[in-house]
């Protein structure tokens, strides 16, 4: 077994060194450029930061840097922390407080930001800056370095929201993308003739997949401009042009292009395979898809962040209508699925509870948060024999009589919107904040993909005026949709905001 | 136009749309916005805009806004 994600890249550069291994607009970048590359800025971070399993962060719009930053920071013995350089000031603020990276890297536009913070310059690192070539001897003080860490070691955080208005930082091992990985190339028949067409942020943890197949298997990893996901008739084009024959998306994306009906204009030839995850695919839309690309396989993957990326699959087979839920399936290999009833009793068939996570697959912990990681990373309760640790999800699931999974619901106020974990309960303690609000209530509409707010003013106050004083506050994909203010908030009988009520109203 | 203006600054708030053009170019409307934007659009004028009408040049400013909407049929 592997005991780090570097192992991959290594393997892969001696068979394809010369191959492409990051498409990224006019930029194009082999495997061998990409080791040589990520080396070069190691040894930096090595030398100037004399850092050892440590955070780096990096601060970069999506490109073949971000790559060759994660690849150095590997390659120095340290783990990286992907940042959305969108993020507004405050929470990114937040988010390095609680951190403290090493070291940064980033480019010349953020430096102004992240001094404003109090980041010193000297722990920014450059990235696309031409380093010196390695001689012998530094390449072999790195792989002493490399040699040191083991499986269980970091290899990325990831920062997901927090109910309490506060990112929490997933930490996740190399065990657990390699466990990942191993199964999905043998699962999905991923080789060195696979094309990928990359659309997740590299924060966002799904773009584990696209990286690590991309090391592993050799695969050539396609960075889609951002723009083109806008346009689906652009995207479709895109695809073909660029030969992409492997995507792993989030469903709003599939969602549009379905809605649009572009696949009646321009058919994807080479897409052959077509995963997804992040949030419900609607049969409906996927119908769409399944009847254009009728020999296409389609996959539905599901997993957060803590259990690395996925822990049940679905490979779309059968026939459903577009009114059926599509199963989540099956646990993916070396991964154990426990349904827990609220008594802690395994839920019988068609009976609802909660999916728990164990295996190799389960993140660290949280950064620096002993007691949110012992809140969610907790003994199994089904027996005290030996440690044995499972990842409460707070999802909501049953088993049919075909023994697949379906998801039903969330335990507490967290959704999913247009692929991005939000807890409402961040978004509420924000707008709770602004002066003239004097109390709020987040909901979710499922059916029009909207984030509701509702609230009390001391003055007339417009969606548009809270949205403008929420911009600084909170990541765009977090602002509510629509607003609705109200004269009183409806209270229930212990005096709190009746939020069953205000869902009944303007959830759904 | 006033309306088309008021429909764009509800979902971006914090960009004058009198003043802004090539709102796709210089990233005042992203693929979020344009989900919004289309289906407002649709619903204001009672319209379904066709998929392959979902282009950057109908997008890129006010302007090219309202010849698609009118292009519809809708009433500006």
């Amino acid at each position: 077994m592997k005991n780090s994600v570097l192992e991959y890249l290594e393997e892969t550069v001696r068979r394809f060194g010369d191959k492409p291994a990051i498409v990224d607009g006019a930029r194009r970048l082999t495997f061998g450029q990409l080791r040589q590359f990520g080396r070069q800025l190691a040894l930096k971070l090595a030398k100037d930061h004399a850092s050892f399993r440590r955070p780096v962060a990096v601060l970069l719009p999506k490109s073949v840097d971000s790559i060759i930053a994660f690849a150095g920071i590997l390659y120095s013995g340290n783990f990286y922390v992907p940042l959305d350089e969108k993020l507004p000031e405050q929470r990114l603020g937040k988010i390095l407080a609680n951190l403290k990276p090493a070291a940064i890297v980033t480019s010349p536009e953020y430096t102004g930001l992240l001094a404003s913070l109090g980041v010193e310059a000297s722990k920014c690192v450059l990235a696309g800056t031409q380093y010196e070539e390695l001689s012998g001897e530094e390449e072999h003080f790195l792989d002493q370095i490399i040699g040191q860490v083991i499986d269980v070691d970091p290899v990325y955080v990831i920062y997901t929201s927090g109910s309490t208005g506060t990112p929490k930082g997933v930490v996740v091992a190399h065990r657990g993308v390699v466990d990942y990985i191993d199964w999905a190339i043998g699962c999905f028949g991923i080789d060195e003739q696979t094309v990928i067409g990359s659309q997740s942020p590299f924060f966002f943890d799904n773009s584990t997949l696209d990286i690590y197949l991309c090391f592993g298997a050799g695969a050539t990893l396609v960075i889609i401009p951002k723009m083109l996901f806008s346009f689906p008739a652009k995207l479709m084009t895109y695809v073909n042009d660029m030969g992409i024959n492997f995507v792993f998306w989030v469903p709003s994306v599939l969602i549009n292009v379905a809605n649009a009906q572009i696949l009646d204009e321009i058919m994807p030839s080479r897409l052959a395979k077509i995963l997804f995850a992040g949030e419900v695919m609607p049969n409906k839309q996927l119908n769409y898809w399944r009847k254009k690309m009728p020999t296409a396989l389609f996959a539905n993957l599901y997993g957060p962040t803590e259990i690395t990326v996925d822990c049940t699959y679905y490979i779309v087979e059968r026939e459903f209508s577009d009114q059926d839920s599509l199963p989540i399936g099956f646990p993916c290999r070396n991964t154990d699925i426990l349904v827990l009833t609220a008594e802690n009793k395994q839920a019988g068939l068609l009976e609802v509870g909660e999916l728990c996570v164990r295996g190799s697959s389960l993140a660290l912990g949280y950064w620096d948060d002993p007691e949110k990681t012992a809140a969610a990373f907790v003994q199994n309760p089904l027996h005290d024999h030996y440690p044995d640790k499972i990842y409460r999800t707070g999802d909501l699931v049953y088993i049919n009589e075909r023994n697949e999974i379906i998801f039903v619901g969330r335990k507490d106020s967290q959704i999913k919107h247009m692929g991005y974990r939000i807890e409402l309960g961040e978004i509420e303690t924000v707008v709770a904040g602004l002066p003239v609000i004097e109390s709020a209530c987040v909901t979710y509409n499922k059916a029009r993909e909207e984030i509701v707010l509702l609230y009390k003013a001391s003055q007339p106050t417009e969606i548009g005026d809270i949205r403008k004083a929420l911009l600084p506050l909170l990541p765009k994909y977090m602002l509510p949709t629509t607003a609705h203010q109200l004269e009183e908030m409806p209270l229930n009988a212990n005096g709190k905001i009746d939020r069953v009520a205000l869902f009944h109203r303007y959830g759904q | 136009m006033e309306e088309i203006i008021k429909i764009l600054t509800g979902i971006r708030p914090e960009f004058d749309f009198y003043q802004e053009s090539n709102f796709i170019e210089n990233g005042v409307l992203d693929s979020f916005d344009m989900v919004v934007l289309v289906s407002t659009l649709e619903e204001r004028y009672g319209i379904k805009i066709c998929g392959t009408d979902i282009i950057p040049e109908n997008f890129s400013d006010t302007d090219s806004i309202r010849r698609l909407v009118e292009r519809y049929g809708g009433n500006v």
